[in-house]
């Protein structure tokens, strides 16, 4: 009676006696170790070349321990400095910053951190550069405050020491507050002045003309595919032929024949005067503005939401429309309430890919964009680039970034991202 | 046991080739096209000649050369040996403690008259890192079909749309425009720095802008203002004197040369910091063969650059393929140099930052 029950309650046992779940458990652990296995090295690989890097490179975007390694001891007698009331620092703050740029002069370090504050001053960088040439030859036995501000007399400006004050904490919120056209002052975070507001509206203007892209992208892509889906094989390889060939040709070589084409001198407005059309000064403006990034990026975009529809629309059933059309609907309600919500898979994932394509895309913006057709990226590419401010690119990339998991987020809530399909 | 042997096999090759390279290797970055062309004529072919275990490598990355050094530098793993950047590049890269200090008097030729090579570079050599080697400027070129009877004689006629009109072709940042449009508002020569370190003085370049705001395409790569000109695309535009050289010699466009105002820049080597005793002492070697006084005149030879060297000067002599005199086509010729203006490093590193974010403001206006 006793053993029965035990029995009855009692864990189930594997054939070598373990209790049957625990078995179980370690089979399945067994198995998804050999699957993470087999994976591993991808895994590796992404994490090593793709997600080490980007996050290094995004970290940027706050780090600032440059002021206080180069300036170590001038960046703790400061703390004890008051800005707001207008006067210099003391001697004691000078005498170590004597110090510290003796060795920083020595070890070439003092330009660096020149360049750097000069994102925040100008005139940070030459300052610098000059005090460093002449720290070595300052009279010991001397008031130092005097001296520096013999050398420069920026150094007798409280902007000049306020400003290395702000920035003295090893993590900073500048650059982000900078690419939202924000700035840190000793009074808090201030708009910067309206000659100086570039970030916020490029954004905005990269995701209007992104979105414009995406949907003259659909509007043109979606006639190509569903064609290409419905013509007989022969006709219809020829035209996906059609549709590759751009997809294989230069991206360069493809934006500048859009230059030729589109310019004043151009095909198309040669053409449009030629026949009459319009009068030689009136030629229309279809280049180095928004138009010709529009034009030249629907174009290079285009193979990327024509293929996700085609091989979405390849798996929809011709018989779906043909039962609808046999119970009373017309044309149009059969397309639009049987075809059309089949295909929405297609839409999401090409949409998707030629949206998150658009929004970094950079090098075409630059080539027929003029001014009113760049991107952010342009100025992510002249910040990496040209003037070495690579935290305020990487704070740029970074809200960026956020930017399009936002618009990833809102597209799972009001589309659900379990509705799209490859194919 | 195959497998083995092709893995021995590779190995051994791949030694070999590294082992061959750490020795004779020389990777020399520059700007590609006709100017590397002119510099592997002039410089690196001289040089394999007299050095022949040197193999010279060209890689054409000068205009990434700054964000680039900065990674290998960071990354501990410097693959470039001699560097060719323009002259601000070099500076924020000196200030950045990218690039290698050289001592002009000991580490480069003197002249061939025994001047000392600072004396001879003069006012040229602008930062410590920086050995120069051509003077070029950026300057303005026009349709000589489209002017009609009265061609532009100043850099003023770039702002006159009614004598002018058409459009016009200027660099998409605010150095050298700035300059300009403060010039032609009435600002002097030597007060236009002056000027523009105020507010006020940024607001009235500006606003000269502003009068030809909707006549300009702005252009980031050298190579579109040739190309605009020569599709009728701009009446007139700004671009490096050389590329004009090559629009109006070569291609034989209706194309002239406004010097007026011409902006002297300059370009030239830098060594990055941080390489090897070994590499660094050929990267030094190199510098000063290919710097001396008859190299820098022998560049000339295939590009309408300056040399940069006072000595050089006097040596500029013909076209190597053309046969024309170069010395008419050199932005230093004094019949081209009446009216010049040097461009301002130190200003510029200053507030490049400060008056970019302006310029990128104004333009989105």
């Amino acid at each position: 009676m006793t053993s029965a029950t035990d029995d009855a309650t009692g864990p189930v046992l594997a054939a070598d006696g373990t209790p049957l779940k625990r078995s179980l458990n370690r089979a399945l652990r067994r198995q998804k170790l050999r699957a993470l296995m087999l994976v591993a090295p991808l895994l590796l690989f992404i994490l090593i070349t793709f997600i080490l890097p980007i996050g290094d490179m995004l970290f940027r975007s706050v780090e600032n321990q440059i002021v206080s390694e180069t300036l170590p001891r001038t960046v703790v007698a400061l703390e004890d400095w008051d800005e707001t009331t207008g006067e210099l620092p003391d001697e004691a703050v000078f005498a170590a910053f004597h110090e510290d740029m003796v060795i920083a002069a020595d070890q070439k370090l003092h330009t660096r951190l020149g360049s750097r504050l000069n994102y925040e001053v100008s005139g940070m960088s030459s300052l610098f550069r000059k005090t460093g040439r002449r720290v070595d030859r300052m009279d010991t036995d001397q008031p130092f405050r005097d001296q520096f501000i013999d050398v420069d007399k920026d150094w007798g400006d409280v902007e000049t020491w306020s400003a290395i004050k702000l920035f003295s904490p090893e993590y900073t919120p500048g650059y982000f507050l900078n690419s939202v056209d924000r700035t840190l002052t000793p009074d808090g975070i201030e708009k910067r002045p309206e000659d100086q507001r570039i970030y916020v509206s490029l954004f905005w203007r990269t995701m209007v003309l992104s979105f414009t892209i995406t949907f003259s992208c659909l509007l043109l892509g979606y006639p190509v595919a569903f064609l290409l889906s419905n013509l007989p094989l022969r006709s219809s390889n020829l035209l996906m032929i059609l549709v590759l060939l751009p997809f294989w040709t230069s991206l360069l070589v493809r934006t500048s024949a859009w230059k030729v084409l589109l310019q004043d001198q151009g095909v198309i407005n040669n053409t449009l005067v030629a026949i009459g059309i319009l009068s030689d000064d009136g030629r229309l403006a279809l280049i180095n503005n928004a138009t010709g990034t529009i034009i030249a990026m629907t174009h290079i975009l285009l193979p990327f939401m024509i293929l996700p529809l085609f091989s979405v629309m390849k798996t929809i059933p011709p018989s779906y429309v043909r039962a609808a059309k046999s119970l009373g609907a017309t044309d149009w309600t059969a397309f639009w309430r049987v075809y059309f919500p089949q295909t929405v898979p297609g839409i999401g994932a090409g949409a998707i890919l030629v949206f998150i394509l658009a929004i970094g895309y950079y090098i075409t913006p630059e080539l027929v964009g003029g001014t009113s057709g760049i991107f952010i990226s342009n100025r992510i590419a002249y910040h990496i680039s040209s003037s070495l401010n690579w935290g305020l690119a990487a704070a740029l990339g970074s809200t960026l970034l956020a930017l399009v998991l936002v618009l990833y987020w809102l597209y799972d809530k009001i589309v659900g991202i379990d509705n799209v399909k490859l194919g | 046991m195959t497998l083995k042997k092709i893995m021995i096999g590779t190995a051994s090759c791949v030694a070999l080739t590294a082992g061959a390279a750490s020795a004779t290797d020389m990777t020399i970055v520059s700007w590609g096209g006709a100017y590397s062309a002119s510099q592997q004529a002039a410089y690196h072919d001289p040089y394999m000649e007299a050095n022949p275990d040197v193999n010279i490598i060209n890689d054409e990355s000068s205009a990434e050369a700054v964000a680039k050094l900065r990674a290998m530098n960071e990354a501990g793993n410097i693959t470039w040996d001699v560097v060719d950047v323009v002259a601000s590049d070099a500076i924020r890269l000196c200030d950045e403690g990218l690039a290698l200090e050289i001592d002009a008097d000991t580490q480069l030729a003197p002249a061939p008259d025994g001047t000392s090579a600072s004396e001879d570079f003069g006012d040229l050599l602008v930062s410590d890192c920086f050995i120069p080697q051509i003077v070029y400027s950026t300057t303005f070129g026009y349709r000589t079909d489209m002017v009609g009877d009265t061609p532009p004689t100043t850099v003023c006629d770039v702002f006159d749309t009614e004598t002018y009109p058409g459009k016009r072709s200027l660099e998409k940042r605010p150095i050298n425009n700035l300059e300009w449009a403060l010039l032609c508002d009435g600002v002097a020569k030597e007060d236009v720095y002056d000027v523009l370190e105020t507010e006020e003085g940024q607001a009235q370049a500006f606003a000269k802008l502003d009068t030809i705001k909707d006549d300009v395409i702005w252009w980031s790569a050298g190579a579109e203002t040739p190309q605009l000109l020569a599709d009728g695309e701009v009446v007139m535009g700004s671009t490096y004197n050389g590329r004009l050289f090559a629009l109006i010699e070569e291609q034989k466009q209706p194309v002239a040369m406004l010097w007026d105002a011409q902006v002297f820049d300059l370009d030239g080597w830098i060594i990055p910091a941080g390489l090897p005793e070994d590499r660094q002492q050929a990267a030094l070697d190199y510098i000063y063969f290919a710097t001396d006084t008859q190299r820098l005149a022998d560049q000339a030879k295939y590009i309408s650059y300056g040399p940069a060297r006072a000595s050089s000067a006097p040596l500029v002599g013909q076209h190597a393929e053309l046969g024309i005199d170069m010395a008419p086509h050199m932005p230093t010729d004094p019949e081209n140099a009446k009216n010049t203006f040097l461009y301002n490093y130190e200003w510029w590193a200053d507030y490049r930052d400060d008056l970019d974010a302006k310029f990128q403001a104004w333009l989105a206006q």
